[in-house]
């Protein structure tokens, strides 16, 4: 079979789901990512306990609405809008951590003691828990944590929260539809690999024949 | 109380086949195009990559965003299993470690495995150095048998007439990827060897073969392919052996015992279906079992009869011994020229566009044996945690206006930086020889049992001097690429305490050994063609009985010894001697 027939019969045989139109392309990046349906569609090629497990996953609520605003407020401090795209609380990112702590529990007690921590900080402080500060306060207080390398010891757990907040935000966003557009990855669709573009190789400094 | 009983089947079968990939499907291949009525049991469920490959799925489509919270290489992984099972547990004695990757599925780890098809050397089968055991065979015996896999599966590579890395029957390669020419650059710099690769991917149509497509550079061979683009046993041997109507393949079948007779011939096997834990006994003239080194091992010794009372094939007292991996030890870092690079499609294949075969002479190190290196990086399909990497190393290099931040960060600046930095990192990850030594080995549990009342693996295993050195050069091999391609270190140093990054036993999951091959009796299991000294008609034919890998990934020499043990049984069965 030759490459076109190859990427017809792709077409013709994925079972059921119109796939490679549906996976051609990163479509509509303002449409923000409705978790819930996601989850509740079974792809052909999941196990039935891996789809129970998420099923089950996704009815359960971890956080408190007070813990989910915090995150979300955290989230597009993070990843805010910018000429580019949105922000991460419309990519989805604040559900998709609600999903993570939930799937991977040993993050569970980090995220939520965190949150509680970042409270305390700003209640000492303001007399204001976080999201209840303006931002000049919730960006100088994020500004001590938010660099370890200058860090003061005193803040090393809120850091390591920050670590983990950060992490969690990168992941969500980077891999929405609307981060994955905003990285810039354009494969995941049928191509012929002929090497890498000449403009690029002259670029680096290679020839064709590198 | 329920009736129990065991359903027994009338039908005598010519072959009884115990398990679905490389080993299994090649086996059943050769002997149900030959016309023998074969039985397949594969301990997980059907798979057929065609409609249950999860390629082309987008990272949103997996609530965890592709982490590996379930499938240990992630929620696209096209394996189903892992090192852990539910209810199918193993140990380890104390103070050792082994890690056992186990894919319950048709075609088994073989549709989510690299596609690097890399045959064994000259020296791999008679090695020079006295250090290991020599096969009763040599690569001359071997060699046709991988020109047939190459011509009925496919391999992409180029010829390099390198004297223990075979040449093959190659279609063409890949061409490398951008941070792949910097690979190449820095390694020659440091006098590294890097070759193209060589995989089981089409990247052009093989000559004569009908019912798979050709490579459409999506990336994704671990999620195994819709179109039959790569090799997986369950595309490429099982599902056409099938067709064939000579193969019967029951599914969700966990093989519990070989059945033998007074005489201590094989008769059939045991098993339980793993779905309503009904048992079953069915007939063969013959059992090969290619259920993985390790569970073909634990079945053979298992199977306790008067005639074989220490286990099947156990005269020896050898079955689960000499067990043995591959080395393993990585390192990840970033090229700051490819900062802020050009967007482009360069998913390119699933396998390796390009390696480093072993390149140097032992007599000047202080190890035996060597490694292969495996390259990484680039602007890839993005996943849970790709760019966790980032606010880690943000402060290192100045940004336009040519002044360095500080580390970490967040808003506008940050979004930037995880736009400069994807695509620029780099890994590289070494794959070497493991000794076979007969301390390493698994046993019966004497203690414990699986879900299915089966008993459990016991595992001993302990790296030696020589894995530790191997690693420790595999790391200041890697560092000099690093520094001569001028990219920055980002993963932890390694050093003694960590014993240079060498994984755990398992980790590399080219596990072999345990059935070792050999002329005598009471120092091999299986004969030359993968036949039990003690019972004639049961035969071996995944990686138990490798005396010895080289560096070179197994799959391929599996494929090939499979075929040449069904060929065998082929040639003694209308000698009537079968």
């Amino acid at each position: 079979m030759n490459r076109r027939d190859t990427i017809k019969a792709l077409g013709l045989t994925t079972v059921g789901t119109g796939l490679l139109l549906e996976s051609c392309g990163p479509g509509d990046s303002n449409k923000q990512v409705d978790s819930a349906k996601v989850e509740t569609k079974k792809l052909p090629g999941v196990q039935d306990f891996e789809h129970a497990r998420n099923t089950k996953l996704t009815s359960e609520r971890f956080f408190t609405d007070q813990e989910m605003a915090t995150i979300t407020v955290l989230a597009d401090i993070i990843i805010p809008k910018d000429d580019f795209s949105e922000s991460a609380s419309k990519a989805g990112v604040p559900d998709f951590i609600e999903f993570m702590v939930k799937d991977m529990p040993d993050y569970q007690l980090p995220m939520r003691g965190g949150l509680k921590w970042l409270d305390i900080q700003c209640l000492k402080r303001y007399k204001h828990a976080f999201i209840d500060c303006d931002e000049r306060r919730q960006l100088t207080m994020l500004d001590e944590i938010a660099y370890p390398a200058k860090a003061k010891p005193e803040m090393r757990q809120g850091v390591a929260f920050f670590d983990l907040m950060r992490n969690l935000t990168a992941s969500g966003f980077f891999t929405s539809e609307i981060g994955v557009k905003d990285i810039g990855y354009v494969g995941n669709r049928p191509q012929l690999w002929e090497g890498v573009p000449v403009d690029v190789l002259k670029q680096y400094g290679f020839t064709e024949e590198s | 109380m329920k009736h129990f009983e065991i359903q027994e089947q009338d039908q005598v079968y010519d072959a009884i086949v115990v398990g679905s990939g490389a080993g299994g499907g090649m086996a059943g291949y050769v002997l149900a195009n030959a016309g023998l009525k074969v039985l397949m049991l594969e301990a997980g469920p059907f798979f057929d990559p065609a409609k249950d490959a999860l390629q082309m799925r987008w990272p949103w489509e997996s609530p965890r965003r592709g982490a590996s919270t379930i499938r240990p290489f992630g929620d696209f992984d096209a394996a189903f299993g892992g090192w852990q099972l539910d209810g199918e547990p193993y140990s380890t004695a104390d103070g050792t470690d082994f890690q056992w990757f186990r894919a319950r599925m048709l075609g088994g780890r073989t549709n989510h495995w690299g596609r690097i098809s890399l045959r064994m050397g000259p020296d791999d089968f008679k090695p020079t150095d006295g250090v290991t055991a020599e096969w009763p065979i040599t690569y001359d015996e071997v060699k046709p048998f991988y020109d047939k896999v190459d011509r009925l599966i496919g391999v992409y590579g180029t010829v390099e007439g390198l004297k223990n890395e075979p040449d093959g029957i190659f279609l063409k390669p890949p061409k490398p990827r951008l941070n792949e020419l910097f690979i190449k650059r820095g390694a020659k710099k440091a006098g590294v060897t890097v070759i193209p690769g060589r995989g089981s991917v089409l990247t052009e149509p093989l000559p004569g073969m009908k019912g798979r497509g050709t490579c459409f550079y999506c990336g994704q061979c671990g999620r195994s392919c819709k179109v039959y683009g790569d090799f997986s046993s369950s595309s490429c041997l099982v599902i056409p052996a099938m067709k064939t109507n000579n193969l019967k393949v029951i599914d969700n079948a966990m093989v519990r015992e070989v059945l033998t007779n007074d005489e201590g011939v094989a008769t059939g096997v045991s098993y339980v279906n793993v779905t309503n834990m009904q048992e079953y006994s069915v007939k063969g003239k013959l059992v090969i079992l290619g259920a993985s080194a390790c569970e073909s091992a634990r079945l053979l010794l298992n199977s306790k009869s008067a005639a074989h009372p220490g286990g099947l094939g156990n005269s020896s007292g050898l079955v689960g011994r000499y067990l043995h991996d591959s080395t393993g030890s990585s390192m990840s870092g970033f090229i700051p020229e490819l900062m802020e690079r050009k967007r482009y499609n360069e998913d390119g294949t699933g396998s390796v566009h390009i390696y480093s075969p072993w390149w140097l002479d032992n007599k000047k190190l202080n190890f035996p044996r060597g490694y292969h290196i495996e390259y990484g990086g680039g602007l890839h399909m993005p996943s849970y945690g790709y760019l966790d990497w980032v606010p880690k190393v943000n402060g290192l290099v100045p940004g336009k206006d040519g002044n360095k931040k500080e580390q970490g960060g967040y808003g506008v600046s940050l979004k930037n930086d995880y736009r400069r930095f994807y695509g620029a990192n780099v890994g590289m990850a070494g794959r070497g020889t493991a000794l076979a030594h007969k301390d390493n080995y698994c046993e019966i549990d004497p203690n414990k049992v699986d879900k299915f009342g089966i008993p459990v693996l016991r595992f001993h295993y302990k790296w030696g001097r020589e894995e530790v050195e191997q690693a420790k050069h595999m790391q200041e091999t890697f560092r000099s690429i690093m520094h001569e391609m001028g990219a920055i270190i980002t993963s932890p140093t390694q050093g003694a305490e960590t014993s240079y990054g060498l994984e755990a036993p398992g980790k590399i999951i080219h596990e072999g050994g345990t059935v070792r091959m050999g002329n005598d009796p009471k120092t091999s299991v299986v004969n030359k063609w993968c036949q039990l000294h003690d019972c004639k008609n049961l035969f071996v034919v995944d990686a138990g009985p490798f005396v010895q890998q080289g560096d070179k990934n197994l799959t391929w020499t599996i494929l090939a010894l499979s075929m040449r043990t069904a060929e065998h049984i082929l040639e003694q069965r209308n000698k009537l001697n079968v």
